[in-house]
């Protein structure tokens, strides 16, 4: 029997985009909700680790019970700050990878419907738009404008939201300057570490293609890594 | 990943719930071989056999709804097997060759 506290713990979990299991005992029918962050032990607390890191719901032995956890994680956003030739590769590749992809950049120019068809753009400052639509701990930010007026405030807010992936396009010069300034702003350096930069994996890529391949591929492998807040918060 | 938040199994079941409707919800929680629908798709069922959602593409789905109707009735959940070695495939068998596992029970 499904308890109507759960089902409706549940829906506000989804709504709110928080990652939410509702574990059944397929002995007993009983159920209960577990958030990423609860503390669950044991066999069972291990195998919601691994659920909500895989985003696999399934049935699982624990305790000499037969449960079933079903997963439910926010779609991941992918935020692109910056509407130049990588952004114009990576929208399809991220869409194909299952990502939700959004591409704002303030310079109307670059940010064309033509050059981004179907694509979610907005030709307005990231500051304006997040405000909107904030990130949150299932977004990846990527900021590749190479323009610090642009850059930096996305920047700075994926940081502060915990984004699971936050990437910057540059060189380590670049990059550097980028790290003086996001200090003097009083941005903590451990928060600073956490910048991809340079943005992507290392395969030597050239093209912009072949950028937003390394940069899909970063992002992918960020949020499959991912520390989930159950072992963090684990005895 | 994109959800469809307006016609989502689990928001029509709640908004069932608020109006006093019985409720009970379908789970596929164990798929082998080509099944249609992944494991934790959802099927919802109120007391007069309107349903939102699905657990295999229509294949099963009259089968599940019967048995949800007992469930709402008994409060007893239910585990239901479904395959094409099942001997009732001719009738509700999934034509795809997969073979799944639907877990029902009431809501409240």
């Amino acid at each position: 029997m499904m308890d109507p506290l759960s089902l409706k713990k549940l829906n506000a979990a989804r709504a709110a985009r928080r990652a939410i299991a509702l574990v059944s005992d397929l002995g007993d029918g009983r159920d209960r909700i577990v958030e990423e962050g609860n503390q669950v032990a044991g066999d069972l607390g291990a195998a919601l680790e691994k659920a909500f890191r895989t985003g696999k719901s399934g049935v699982i032995e624990a305790e000499g019970r037969e449960f079933f956890v079903n997963i439910h994680l926010p779609p991941p956003r992918l935020v692109v700050i910056g509407a130049v030739h990588i952004s114009q590769a990576m929208a399809p590749m991220a869409k194909l990878a299952g990502y939700d992809i959004e591409i704002m950049d303030p310079r109307t120019a670059f940010a064309t419907p033509e050059r981004f068809e179907g694509v979610q753009l907005d030709a307005e400052w990231p500051e304006e738009v997040l405000k909107a639509r904030p990130l949150d701990a299932y977004c990846a930010l990527c900021a590749v404008t190479h323009d610090p007026k642009i850059d930096d405030y996305p920047l700075k807010a994926a940081l502060e939201a915990k984004c699971f992936y936050v990437g910057a396009l540059g060189s380590r010069k670049t990059h550097g300057k980028r790290v003086e300034r996001l200090l003097a702003e009083g941005v903590p350096q451990g928060a600073i570490d956490r910048i991809a930069a340079p943005i992507g994996l290392d395969i030597g890529a050239s093209s912009p293609a072949e950028i937003a391949v390394a940069v899909l591929a970063q992002v992918i492998q960020a949020f499959r890594k991912r520390e989930i807040a159950t072992r963090m918060a684990a005895v | 990943m994109s959800e469809q938040f307006h016609d989502d199994p689990l928001k029509v079941a709640e908004g069932w719930m608020s109006e006093g409707r019985k409720v009970a919800v379908a789970t596929v929680v164990e798929t082998w071989g080509s099944a249609p629908r992944p494991v934790g798709s959802h099927l919802v069922i109120d007391q007069d056999s309107n349903f939102e959602g699905s657990v295999s593409g229509g294949c099963v789905e009259g089968a599940v709804i019967a048995d949800a109707l007992e469930v709402i009735d008994s409060g007893e959940p239910k585990m239901l097997e479904f395959g094409v070695a099942d001997e009732t495939a001719w009738r509700v068998g999934l034509s795809c060759g997969g073979r799944i596992r639907v877990y029902v029970e009431r809501v409240g």
